[in-house]
């Protein structure tokens, strides 16, 4: 079973354009906040109409514009897990999970609910009213419920945004197992690279409400198609560049570098953290202009020598501890294969 | 008809803790027909008391579902129209009510299009019966629900009606069981301040029913009476009665809403978090 959207919608300024296809294995949906990410979602679940496009999910048509099919939320079953859960607060846990069962037997109702409240590790909880619940108790329920209900997708919108990192790691790791066991698409929308990471396989980067192609997640981080592809990649330098007689030329720096330019075109180059070290003898001479302390590693930001104040500065990690101050000089190694040329 | 306080329908019930001082008022059967002038000035008639409290609790049971579905339905149509009709249906809420009376006259009235239609199909005047005052108080009180009611619902956190939806639920079970029991402090105060808002109805309702003692005599219609025939100690009962009635309806609505706070926080503090 797969999902296939290929959407569009105008909200105001705004434009969505999406376009991917999700197999039966979770895939990230990845991009900064505001680029589209949850009207994408709310679109294949019916609670937002496309201005225009196609959504199937497993052969079922869910929307069509040119064919007028536009089916209500209730009748695509697709199940999808808010941000803060969206328990109905004023029914206890076994009430929310009973929503979600689409049976019309009572016996066969009630032997669901069992098996939902035991899978879940929820006994004990049946009478309890979502405000009394923890955090992952919450997102057992929430769970429960939409696997109640049957759906032939998944969709977690930034499911663990508001929680601080120790709530999360707990919880994603939780989700993860209980999603293990659901066989179709299971769409994750994040803006956390790691998150991501480590859930998903598959990953397409969203980017001012455009999709890119569904890529493996490996492949993403190794060679990103966009700047901003780059960015949630984790890199964090980039500057302007030109081709410049088969070499890379960087105007801002007035420094070419000796790498084959692509046949694609580009005007930006971008230098993962990995591609830079800080050595004795490395290419680049550059002064730090200042030290950041940070919990792990310092954050020192260079200048290369001999370019204008005006330039952008690189920025670059070292182990902390090491004795360096703002205006000593440094050189850093560029590790040529790992730029990024965008 | 049973005698007046002991009836399936007694007013007594309401007033609680007014009882006792309602009590020592003279206590005569209600009999629905006026007080026969040789009875004297002094005759306390019941009728005002049953005939105001039935309009108030008609009115409000239409008021109930019309505030809540115009809230419900309003809030999601295009900007412009909603701006209109929220003008429209808010007015009555400032405009003076004897001008809604006159301008429902100028509708129901015996010789209007509407009043003359229903006299001419059904033989029945729209104008002047004890029901009459149910369109004035409807009018008049509506905006009242219907604002508190609007307040309410957008508190309401839509994700809930969205996830319901993706679940399977029919929009109607999430009406009725997921948004009213949300907004549930809201429809509820809006509603019994409708419901004693509409206990004190007098400016439209003197133009549209008038004052016909044991007919469309209401409590603020017979204060006025009484005050306009210098009968200072009937209107003091009377208004001592109004007085205590709201005091009730008032509490109860205050009573509700800490009732609502208590069992909130105490199931906080029984969740063992």
């Amino acid at each position: 079973m797969s999902l296939c959207v290929d959407i569009e919608k105008k909200l105001g300024a705004f434009h969505l354009r999406a376009q991917f296809e999700a197999q039966d294995e979770p895939t990230a949906l990845l991009g900064a906040s505001g680029c589209g990410k949850s009207v994408t979602l709310k679109c294949i679940a019916g609670i937002m109409t496309p201005d225009r496009g196609h959504i199937e999910l497993g052969g079922r048509v869910l929307f069509d514009s040119e064919r007028k099919i536009d089916l209500p939320p209730q009748q695509r079953r697709v199940g999808y897990l808010f941000q803060q859960y969206a328990l109905f607060p004023n029914m206890t846990v076994e009430q929310n999970i009973l929503c979600g069962i689409r049976r019309e037997h009572r016996a066969e109702k009630k032997a669901l609910l069992a098996e939902k409240i035991r899978m879940f590790r929820l006994e004990g909880l049946e009478k309890k009213h979502p405000a009394q619940l923890s955090g992952g108790q919450q997102q057992r329920v929430a769970l429960a419920r939409i696997l109640s209900s049957e759906p032939e997708a998944i969709l977690l919108d930034e499911p663990f945004s508001a929680l601080d990192s120790y709530l999360k790691w707990n919880l994603e790791l939780e989700l993860a197992d209980l999603l293990a066991g659901f066989g179709g698409p299971v769409l994750w929308v994040s803006h956390d690279l790691g998150e991501c990471y480590r859930n998903c396989r598959s990953v397409c980067v969203m980017e001012d409400g455009k999709t890119g192609t569904v890529t493996g997640m490996d492949e993403m981080l190794r060679c990103p198609e966009s700047v901003s592809a780059a960015r949630l990649a984790g890199c964090k330098n980039f500057f302007a560049a030109e081709e410049n007689n088969g070499a890379v030329y960087l105007p801002e720096w007035d420094l070419t570098l000796l790498i084959a330019a692509k046949e694609k075109s580009f005007t930006t180059i971008g230098i993962p953290d990995g591609a830079l070290a800080l050595c004795d003898d490395g290419a680049l001479r550059c002064t730090i202009l200042r030290v950041i302390p940070g919990v792990e590693e310092s954050i020192l930001l260079l200048r290369p020598e001999g370019c204008a104040e005006t330039a952008p500065v690189l920025r670059i990690t070292a182990a902390r501890g090491l004795p360096l101050k703002a205006g000593a000089r440094v050189t850093v190694a560029l590790d040529l294969d790992r730029l990024l040329l965008l | 008809m049973a005698p007046w306080g002991q009836g399936a329908f007694s007013p007594l019930r309401f007033l609680g803790d007014a009882k006792g001082a309602i009590l020592t008022l003279r206590m005569v059967p209600f009999t629905g027909l006026p007080p026969s002038a040789a009875e004297g000035r002094c005759y306390m008639d019941w009728y005002p008391l049953w005939n105001s409290l039935r309009i108030a609790a008609i009115s409000t049971v239409i008021i109930f579902f019309a505030g809540i579905f115009a809230a419900y339905y309003i809030a999601r149509l295009p900007r412009l129209i909603k701006g209109v009709l929220d003008v429209l249906l808010t007015l009555p809420l400032v405009l003076p009510p004897t001008v809604v009376g006159y301008l429902l006259l100028r509708v129901l009235g015996p010789k209007r299009v509407v009043g003359a239609w229903v006299l001419e199909t059904f033989g029945v005047k729209m104008v002047m019966t004890w029901w009459s005052a149910i369109f004035a108080t409807v009018v008049v009180i509506f905006p009242l629900m219907y604002r508190t009611v609007r307040g309410a619902f957008e508190s309401f956190d839509e994700t809930l009606a969205y996830s319901g939806q993706t679940l399977g639920l029919s929009n109607t079970y999430i009406f009725w069981r997921i948004r009213m029991p949300y907004c549930r402090q809201g429809v509820l105060a809006g509603t019994v301040l409708a419901f004693a808002r509409a206990l004190g109805e007098y400016g439209a309702t003197s133009m549209i029913a008038g004052y016909t003692p044991g007919k469309t005599a209401t409590i603020s219609t017979t204060v006025y009476q009484l005050w306009q025939t210098n009968n200072d100690a009937l209107a003091t009962k009377w208004v001592m009665v109004n007085m205590a009635i709201s005091a009730v309806v008032l509490l109860t609505v205050n009573m509700l809403e800490r009732r609502d706070l208590l069992s909130e926080a105490g199931r906080k503090r029984r969740g063992g978090r």
